[in-house]
């Protein structure tokens, strides 16, 4: 059997043993109407207004969005333009928090079909937890749904540092099982996969002693091999499909969620109250006092960290995510949105920046490479500008794991040049 | 609080550099270059010092004079040193070993773009270059000096006498490490291969290349009638297979190209050994696959996961 590339990381899991706290509440959130991929809301609200938990305030009629509700009870003071990752320009709401913490009226929802599934999912504001923010309920939509017979679910968490997902499954085992039964059971799928690195084995055990004796639902220990959680990756180790070229998973029958993610959708049929808050893991070498911390949605990193109790004079680097692929901001006010699963802070000597040298064609890139790909042969062509080449070696199949530049001896911007090319072929 | 750094994933690097690697293959060399000295003395170490010392002030200047980034940093010139040293026989003219140097690091390297830019491993080049320029030098058969000085057969490697059916050292001897006039950092197996895990332990090389080649030899001479334990542990084979067919920049990237390298250099070490003019085919071996690898990269091009041809 193909095995496929990756890396062995250090783990760091220094916040797994960080029981979730909650983030006391801050006077004031932005909760920006683009958490998610795909297309902004629109707000619902207006300045001035009243809102509780819960409460929608932001909706789109794009069929690839995600609803956006209230985390906090207070009033609107400001409907704004703020620049969002990637540099568009979105809008968000700013509430100005009363403290109260009312529940906007709901009650549980029912859901028996794919439907009312994908209804609930939507309406429970749902987009991959994991870090992704792909829309839930477009995934569950899959037209052709009787062909798909797999659900996979990501608690494989390959990052570094990050336990978000690993405290779900410690403190909501129970959540995240029924999920996985109601999702199964709405869309007729026969087999669940939970996927999860073997570097989290009380999770593993807790997980597989409440499932065990049952062949619906498998948990998977999955070697502790970045990028496990990789949704190709994750695919093919746990039920050995690929998915090609310009395939989606359901197109070769396999449906992937987050396990926070679904273990979520759980708890909006039982109360329907929609996604509201996220756990965040905050961590870095210099970090203390490691912290796993349920934060409402628009709180702003500096305010978590301020509750962390962060030496912030030290951070160089400030990353919402993991080393690998987390993205790095620019700015601190910036709000904590529903596919945040770390603030991680980087010390000066983390932040250094190593001199590139010349390729020495040692080929650790292709060994890494989880996509088979040669990222050295594809910064070639891309710095010749050679799209015909750049097509040929399908740097399109390129998910921006940061392998290759990770084990590259001579530091150089592999993954970097991957997405520059990306870009280029697009363009035209 | 400081102004914050914004750069693409990923934020981590693997501790291995271009600088760390290198200074594994020296590591690795060491013992190779110990067994040199305990057998042939203080002129061992006299001119490896020498070939290590020439290739990093060539290499300087050559990136001096060319107005690029200094690379001597990277140790890459003192692996090429030390490796030529140790393809040298101990007697070898301190100039003629200079002259080696600057053919490796001047003309193979530098002229081609220095590292990773090469066509063939300069201490592979200049060995052969030497060889055919200076072959009676390089084949000891004028010795200056008496560095051979128990059993001293001065005229040519134990393949050569091999070839000429004349006595031969014990399969123990030439495992462990026997004085002879053959290049000095090919006198014991041992050594080699205690280099060669180190440098598997530490993941620079892939074993899949000394392996196959070696293999090849050891299958291939046992079938035409030759002494393949003999053939295995003579001249440069572990010296070429451990530390010259695994230069990353003159061999393929992928395992399967380096399985072709590798059976592609056992089958002409040993057509040359067996049929060839010269005793020793290691050197001719290496240099032809090493011209070989973009075609050979070409073939064995990874197949993307879920790519369609178009």
């Amino acid at each position: 059997m193909l095995k496929l590339g990756g890396v062995k990381l250090f783990h760091f899991k220094n916040s797994k043993d960080a029981a979730t706290v909650e983030l006391p509440l801050p006077s004031q959130v932005k909760i920006p109407l683009l958490q998610h991929m795909g297309a902004g809301c629109q707000p619902v609200v207006a300045v001035g207004e009243r809102v509780l938990t819960g409460q929608l305030i932001g909706d789109s009629d794009a069929p690839m969005s995600v609803p956006v509700h209230s985390s906090v009870t207070g009033t609107v003071t400001a409907i704004e333009d703020y620049v969002a990752a990637g540099g568009r320009v979105e809008k968000q709401v700013v509430i100005q928090v009363d403290g109260e913490q009312e529940w906007f009226p709901s009650q549980p929802v029912e859901v028996h079909d794919q439907a009312s599934l994908v209804a609930a999912a939507r309406a429970a504001g749902l987009a991959g937890l994991g870090g992704a923010g792909f829309p839930t309920h477009i995934k569950l939509a899959y037209k052709d749904i009787d062909r798909v017979d797999a659900l996979v679910i990501n608690g494989a968490e390959c990052e570094p540092y990050i336990t978000s997902d690993y405290r779900e499954m410690m403190e909501y085992p129970d959540d995240i099982i029924a999920g996985v039964e109601l999702v199964q059971r709405c869309l007729g799928i026969s087999r669940a996969y939970i996927g999860i690195e073997d570097n989290k084995p009380e999770a593993i055990q807790l997980l597989a002693g409440k499932l065990s004796g049952r062949e619906d639902i498998r948990v998977e220990s999955l070697p502790s091999l970045y990028p496990q959680g990789a949704e190709k990756v994750l695919i093919y180790n746990t039920t050995g499909r690929i998915i090609e070229e310009g395939e989606i998973p359901a197109d070769k029958g396999v449906i992937v969620m987050n396990i926070t993610t679904v273990a979520n959708l759980w708890r909006y049929v039982q109360t329907g109250r929609p996604l509201t808050h996220k756990r965040v893991t905050v961590d870095g070498n210099f970090v203390k006092k490691p912290l796993n911390v349920r934060v409402p949605l628009g709180a702003s990193i500096s305010y978590l960290l301020e509750f962390a109790g962060v030496e912030m004079e030290k951070a160089r680097k400030v990353l919402m995510g993991g080393p690998m692929m987390g993205m790095a901001v620019y700015q601190l006010d910036a709000p904590i949105i529903k596919n945040n699963n770390a603030i991680l802070l980087l010390d000066e000597k983390e932040a250094e920046f190593a001199p590139t040298t010349a390729c020495i064609r040692c080929g650790r890139c292709i060994g890494a490479c989880p996509m088979n790909l040669m990222p050295a042969a594809l910064e070639r062509a891309y710095d010749q500008v050679d799209e015909e080449t750049l097509k040929k070696l399908k740097v399109n199949l390129c998910i921006n794991c940061g392998s290759c530049s990770y084990v590259c001896p001579a530091k150089r911007h592999l993954a970097q040049k991957n997405q520059l090319a990306k870009g280029l072929l697009r363009k035209k | 609080m400081n102004q914050l750094i914004v750069s693409p994933s990923p934020h981590t690097r693997s501790s291995v550099t271009t600088r760390s690697i290198m200074l594994d293959v020296v590591i690795a060399l060491l013992p190779a270059l110990a067994v040199a000295a305990w057998l042939f003395g203080g002129r061992a170490l006299l001119v490896a010092a020498v070939c290590v010392g020439s290739s990093v002030l060539l290499e300087f200047l050559c990136r001096r004079l060319m107005k690029r980034d200094q690379t001597i940093g990277d140790l890459s010139a003192v692996v090429t040193g030390l490796l030529l040293a140790l393809n040298l026989p101990v007697g070898i003219p301190l100039w003629v070993a200079i002259f080696g140097c600057f053919i490796a690091i001047v003309v193979v390297k530098q002229l081609f773009g220095g590292i990773g830019q090469n066509f063939a491993n300069p201490a592979m080049a200049a060995r052969v270059i030497l060889l055919a320029s200076f072959s009676g030098y390089m084949t000891a058969r004028s010795v200056p000096g008496d560095y051979l000085a128990v059993d001293a057969i001065a005229s040519a490697t134990p393949l050569a006498r091999m070839a000429a059916d004349a006595e031969t050292s014990s399969l123990l001897q030439m495992f462990l490490g026997v004085k002879s006039t053959c290049a000095m950092g090919e006198v014991s197996a041992l050594a080699l291969l205690i280099g060669g895990c180190y440098l598997v332990f530490r993941r620079v090389i892939s074993p899949v290349t000394p392996l196959c080649y070696i293999g090849t030899v050891f299958v291939l001479t046992g079938l035409l009638g030759a002494d393949p334990v003999r053939q295995i542990l003579a001249g440069g084979l572990m010296l070429g297979a451990i530390f010259m067919a695994t230069d990353y920049t003159t061999s393929p990237a992928t395992t399967k190209g380096k399985v072709i390298f590798a059976l592609g250099c056992g089958i002409i070490t040993v057509l040359i050994r067996l049929y060839g003019g010269y005793p020793e085919g290691v050197s001719f071996a290496i240099l032809l696959m090493n011209i070989l690898t973009p075609q050979i990269d070409k073939l064995t091009m990874k197949k993307p996961l879920g790519g369609k041809t178009a």
